[in-house]
């Protein structure tokens, strides 16, 4: 078995608040190949917070601790800032759900993903004005030029998505995570994003962290899929065994989706547990297993 | 209950002029629950909100409960009739005023008296207890709001609810609750639905017949049976639904 890409184990993320001390992930663990990883859970399951902290971009108060946080071996917890945007964007990139935000509005699309390259590659202007072409080509934008020269505002939400994805990839990131990066989008825009992610994630040989919270989604396009409850992983599954899953949280939120070929009455609802706040994960074991294309 | 034909609606003039909605036709029965979907920029929330009277550039005709509707002016009786729900819980409630508030006001707007009874029935109506009463929107979560905005529209005893993504912002297992409420309410209060989704799957649960709409068109209309059963007749339908399934590995 190869390395992995990267290595969590036991990350924690902590914030000081007035009625004492919260923590936002508590005790995540996983090992990330090159591979699509899916990560599920619902609105403060901690699962973009998990992603945010391997970035090294929790902000204080924010607190992240790990017993081990390793890229390819070398320690990337709680760099300086100096040492972490030397990672940042080079090494691991991050698309976040809304292109609107994440893009800068008064600056050209051109302009933007050759500042980004040049700020990790260097290089000549052209050079890099040669690399965001091919970058946009290789996300499938088919008037590169044209959207070269134009501003934010003027493409659609798809498109956008796209940019970004271009943008982040330009430096050849080994790590791609990936933030709800279809939630903003039509089903259809959905289906072609997942498609040019897909296929970097195959020529590349790149990791793919895919923060969802869709888990029919997740388990069509992932490789394996880790579902979080209160901050905590509570099963992991490899996404095709995806329907047989076992803990009761993972077939409660599968249930509970209306389906087109499935009619119901009445949609089943989720009875939450305390004990899965802290009961132990099921499925396989997170050290170990690695399916698909090690 | 409604009926919309020939509805254009357009933003801007020429040469910006953009038709967000075109030559538009369906009719929704009483007791209908009936679904628009499409993807963003299709016109399915722009034919609500002309309905609610919130856009005043449309053409054709609007007819609610047998009364033709003009322009954006609707008078008490249409806001009796008809309520709306919007997508987003966090936008939709004022972060300021308590649900009580909320629910007051909207009370008293609506001509009613023995508030006081009326609000406590209300928070019953949509599953609040009433330890919800007194709080404000930031002391609730998503569903919980949305649970207040519903509450909020139900106020007046409306026949017709307009309902905008009324579950997009939440989770999914939020979402079961809020569309087995509205199912509920809908069989308690025998009201009508005109709901607005881009999640085929929400809609084929929640309507009994719905149209797809594209580029402002309404491109079919067709029953959720026939949809149930992949009997779309445009190739459009046909590509949403395929879409719709998830993600295939090409």
């Amino acid at each position: 078995m190869t390395d992995p890409l990267l290595s969590v184990r036991n990350l924690r993320v902590t914030f000081a608040t007035r009625q004492g001390e919260f923590q936002a992930v508590r005790g995540v663990g996983f090992d990330l190949g090159r591979e699509r990883l899916g990560v599920v859970g619902e609105s403060g399951s901690g699962k973009s917070m998990t992603g945010r902290a391997i970035l090294g971009l929790v902000r204080p108060p924010g607190r992240v601790t790990a017993d081990r946080m390793e890229l390819e071996g070398q320690s990337i917890l709680n760099l300086s800032e100096r040492k972490m945007r030397r990672i940042r964007g080079s090494r691991i990139s991050m698309v976040m759900q809304d292109p609107k935000f994440s893009l800068n509005p008064v600056m050209t699309i051109g302009d933007q993903i050759i500042e980004a390259y040049r700020l990790h590659a260097g290089g000549a202007k052209g050079q890099a004005r040669q690399k965001a072409l091919d970058m946009l080509a290789a996300v499938q934008i088919r008037e590169p030029e044209r959207v070269m020269a134009a501003y934010p505002h003027e493409m659609s939400g798809g498109m956008g998505q796209r940019i970004m994805i271009a943008m982040m990839l330009a430096p050849d990131p080994e790590i791609l995570i990936a933030d709800e990066p279809t939630s903003a989008l039509d089903v259809s825009v959905r289906t072609e994003v997942l498609n040019i992610l897909d296929r970097l994630v195959r020529d590349r040989g790149m990791g793919l962290i895919f923060i969802s919270h869709d888990l029919n989604l997740v388990a069509q396009f992932c490789d394996r899929v880790l579902i979080m409850y209160a901050g905590r992983i509570v099963e992991t599954l490899s996404a095709r065994t995806l329907h047989e899953a076992r803990h009761p949280y993972t077939q409660g939120l599968l249930n509970s989706l209306p389906r087109l070929d499935a009619p119901v009455d009445r949609l089943p609802v989720l009875p939450r547990q305390d004990s899965w706040r802290d009961g132990g994960p099921v499925g396989e074991s997170l050290e170990t297993d690695l399916p698909g294309g090690l | 209950m409604l009926t919309v034909e020939n509805l254009d609606v357009w933003f801007g003039f020429p040469p910006d002029r953009v038709d967000a909605v075109r030559s538009a036709d369906f009719s929704v029965a009483q007791g209908e629950s009936f679904g628009l979907v499409g993807e963003s920029g299709s016109g399915k929330s722009t034919i609500l909100r002309a309905i609610a009277g919130l856009i005043d550039s449309w053409s054709g005709r609007i007819e609610v409960a047998g009364r033709s509707v003009t322009g954006d002016r609707r008078d008490r009786a249409f806001y009796k009739t008809v309520q709306m729900v919007f997508q987003d819980p966090y936008a939709s409630l004022h972060p300021r005023h308590s649900v009580d508030a909320v629910l007051s006001e909207a009370l008293r707007l609506q001509g009613m008296d023995d508030i006081d009874n009326r609000i406590q029935r209300l928070l019953d109506d949509v599953g609040l207890g009433r330890g919800f009463r007194f709080r404000y929107p930031h002391q609730l979560s998503g569903g919980q709001r949305q649970r207040v905005a519903i509450a909020r529209a139900l106020a007046g005893e409306p026949r017709l609810l307009l309902l905008d993504e009324p579950t997009s912002a939440l989770d999914v297992s939020v979402q079961a609750e809020i569309l087995n409420l509205l199912a509920d309410l809908r069989a308690e209060h025998r009201l009508t639905y005109l709901m607005v989704s881009h999640d085929l799957a929400v809609v084929g649960h929640m309507c009994d017949r719905l149209a797809v709409m594209q580029h402002g068109r309404i491109v079919e209309v067709m029953t959720v049976d026939a949809l149930r059963q992949g009997a779309a007749r445009q190739d459009y339908t046909r590509h949403l639904i395929h879409a719709s399934a998830g993600y295939e590995r090409v």
